[in-house]
């Protein structure tokens, strides 16, 4: 039950994408020098969406606080256009969108992945009354 | 070669990112997932730092730096903390990706529009609208978590709420596809950041009228969108690491946000749209209900004669910060032998996950901690439930009152051990607003106060009894 919700939830969203892109790309006035292959970058959203719900179903109940944490981190990729927008030769005003743009995913990894760690430091089997755990 | 290089590089940080998650489902390999979530950011932020067209290094440098001199406190706060926090950089990551977009379509426009062709249109709009929207919504969110005065805790409604909502989003809608199909028409530019304008008003107005309990699969939902607005960043840039790292973020929210909206037994749209958490006037002017209140010394006997004994925290053991004190209760009856276990409901509390991070930083081992449905079947054979904080997860009134808010949601069987007591701050109703039936029944015994004092007293009993002074 909970598996069928999960698909028919993911590949709702895919098809709302999916709808709206290909419309695009069947728009009159397309044929711009510029044009960037759009099917195989759609591919790998496709595969990759599926990828994650099949990994982050195992996840562990336990653990879905850090789990948020870790995809928070991992989501501020964005670090990855932030930077070339900042450092590339672009008028001042379009890199000072970059640098802020940069600081906050930095400010998401370094967090991010610093509050995951703790946290999960914390997770033990078991523990001696009054002692310090043990790692 | 260079390009060669880097694609290589961002295959290996898209293979370090799934194993990244791979490594979450069990505690015994998730730190390793961490060094390789950082292992992956690392070669991508290096390879991209890199690349031949990145000529200005002073403003990375410092703005790497500022993100080091926010991140760090940042990850430092209190667990407590954790939700606001999460919130917070949700917002952080919609703001990246919004102010990346509009750079972006900016650039494009004035040096070289053959760049935005209706594809990149479509991404570009899509990019800002999830990004300011989570952006503002996040914030927002942030702001009720963390409780600030000016922003109100209650759900706020006011009537066509619904309506006028999705009619903004309807109108930014509609101003993006004349932007996709006129991109660089004189009037572009102007249209452009009224979009922005009604996406951050829109993110605004999609929390207001959410209440606390509906906290835990908003931050879920705030997720997502955050992971998407990646995504479409990955598509204007032509980059695949942005759409697979974005991509798997995008649909870790998802499913955390199914499975919180399954422990409620509601819909997304009812979540976001449904404004849950009014306080029912109807029913408070009912009949007068009373409570049995038990002293923290006949409770402690209860529990001294126990075989096992249920632990059941919400939200409230957060806000007493009462952990450290379950712990020293879970250590005191561990000594008699007496079976402690912890029955987590997937809502407790205000994020997903949030109630086994505060029983884990107390020192609690992980394996104590029950998921709902493991522990329901060993309820009739609980001597005592102890319920910590907790109030719509364990209300009875869900299985069969249908007029009530909560009904059909999956609920903790506390009603069904031999005696429940209940630690409560005061005699209002819950987060919810709904008066808990638990609290009537003829085995439940009221502990009132504090939840640090109430089970320090405990303790204190529980130490004394054994001759230990």
């Amino acid at each position: 039950m909970s598996r069928r919700f999960i698909h028919w939830g993911g590949s709702g969203l895919l098809c709302l994408m999916l709808a709206s892109v290909a419309t695009a790309q069947e728009a009159p006035g397309a044929a711009a020098p510029a044009a960037v292959d759009v099917w195989p970058l759609l591919f790998v959203f496709v595969l990759a969406t599926f990828i994650g719900l099949g990994v982050i179903v195992r996840v562990s109940r336990l653990l879905h606080t850090p789990l948020m944490s870790i995809t928070n981190a991992i989501s501020a990729i964005a670090v990855v256009g932030s930077i070339i927008v900042t450092g590339a030769d672009y008028p001042r005003e379009i890199r000072i969108l970059g640098a802020i743009a940069l600081f906050a995913s930095m400010t998401n990894i370094v967090s991010g992945f610093l509050i995951t760690d703790r946290m999960l430091k914390m997770f033990k089997t078991e523990t001696k009354p009054g002692e310090g755990g043990r790692s | 070669m260079i390009t060669a290089i880097v694609q290589l590089a961002y295959i290996v940080a898209t293979v370090l990112f799934i194993f990244a998650l791979h490594w979450m489902n069990t505690p015994k390999t998730a730190r390793k997932a961490v060094y390789s979530g950082v292992a992956a950011m690392a070669i991508s932020v290096i390879v991209t730092w890199a690349q031949p067209e990145v000529i200005h290094h002073g403003w990375i440098v410092l703005a790497i730096i500022a993100g080091f001199i926010v991140g760090v406190p940042l990850s430092m706060v209190p667990l407590t903390a954790v939700p606001q926090r999460t919130a917070l950089s949700h917002a952080f990551g919609g703001a990246a990706a919004g102010l990346v977009g509009t750079a972006k379509y900016y650039l494009w426009l004035h040096e070289g529009p053959e760049n935005l062709t209706p594809f990149r249109m479509v991404a570009i709009i899509a990019e800002i609208i999830l990004g300011y929207l989570t952006f503002t919504g996040s914030l927002m969110a942030a702001g009720k978590l963390q409780e600030v005065k000016w922003i109100p805790q209650r759900p706020v409604t006011y009537p066509l709420q619904n309506v006028s909502n999705i009619g903004l989003l309807g109108i930014a809608a509609v101003l993006g596809v004349a932007l996709t199909l006129h991109p660089t028409a004189p009037w572009a530019p102007s249209v452009f950041p009224v979009i922005i304008g009604l996406a951050l008003l829109f993110g605004i107005l999609l929390i207001i009228p959410i209440g606390g309990a509906d906290m835990p699969t908003v931050i879920a939902i705030l997720n997502s969108y955050a992971g998407l607005s990646a995504v479409a960043m990955g598509f204007v840039l032509d980059n695949k690491l942005l759409i697979t790292a974005g991509a798997l973020d995008g649909s870790s929210g998802l499913i955390l946000a199914i499975i919180m909206c399954k422990a409620m037994n509601r819909s997304f749209t009812n979540v976001l749209f449904g404004a849950f958490g009014q306080v029912q006037q109807a029913k408070a002017g009912g009949e007068q209900k009373v409570y049995k209140a038990e002293t923290p010394e006949g409770a402690a006997q209860v529990l001294e004669q126990s075989n096992l004994v249920v632990i059941i925290p919400g939200y409230g053991m957060a806000v007493a910060q009462a952990q450290h004190k379950v712990r020293e209760l879970y250590d005191q009856l561990k000594k008699r032998g007496i079976t402690v276990k912890f029955a987590i409901h997937p809502v407790a509390g205000r994020m997903p996950g949030h109630m086994n991070v505060l029983l884990a930083e107390a020192d609690i081992p992980y394996t104590d901690l029950m998921e709902m449905d493991d522990i329901n079947a060993d309820m009739p054979q609980c001597d005592v439930a102890l319920v910590v904080g907790a109030n719509d997860v364990v209300n009875p009134a869900a299985r069969y009152d249908k007029s009530s808010p909560i009904y059909g949601m999956p609920i903790i069987d506390a009603d069904k051990a031999r005696t429940v007591f209940a630690i409560k701050r005061s005699k209002n109703p819950g987060f919810a607003g709904i008066d808990n039936e638990l609290y009537f029944s003829d085995r439940t015994w009221m502990l009132f106060g504090d939840a640090k004092n109430v089970i320090g007293e405990l303790v204190k009993q529980l130490s004394g009894g054994s001759g230990m002074h």
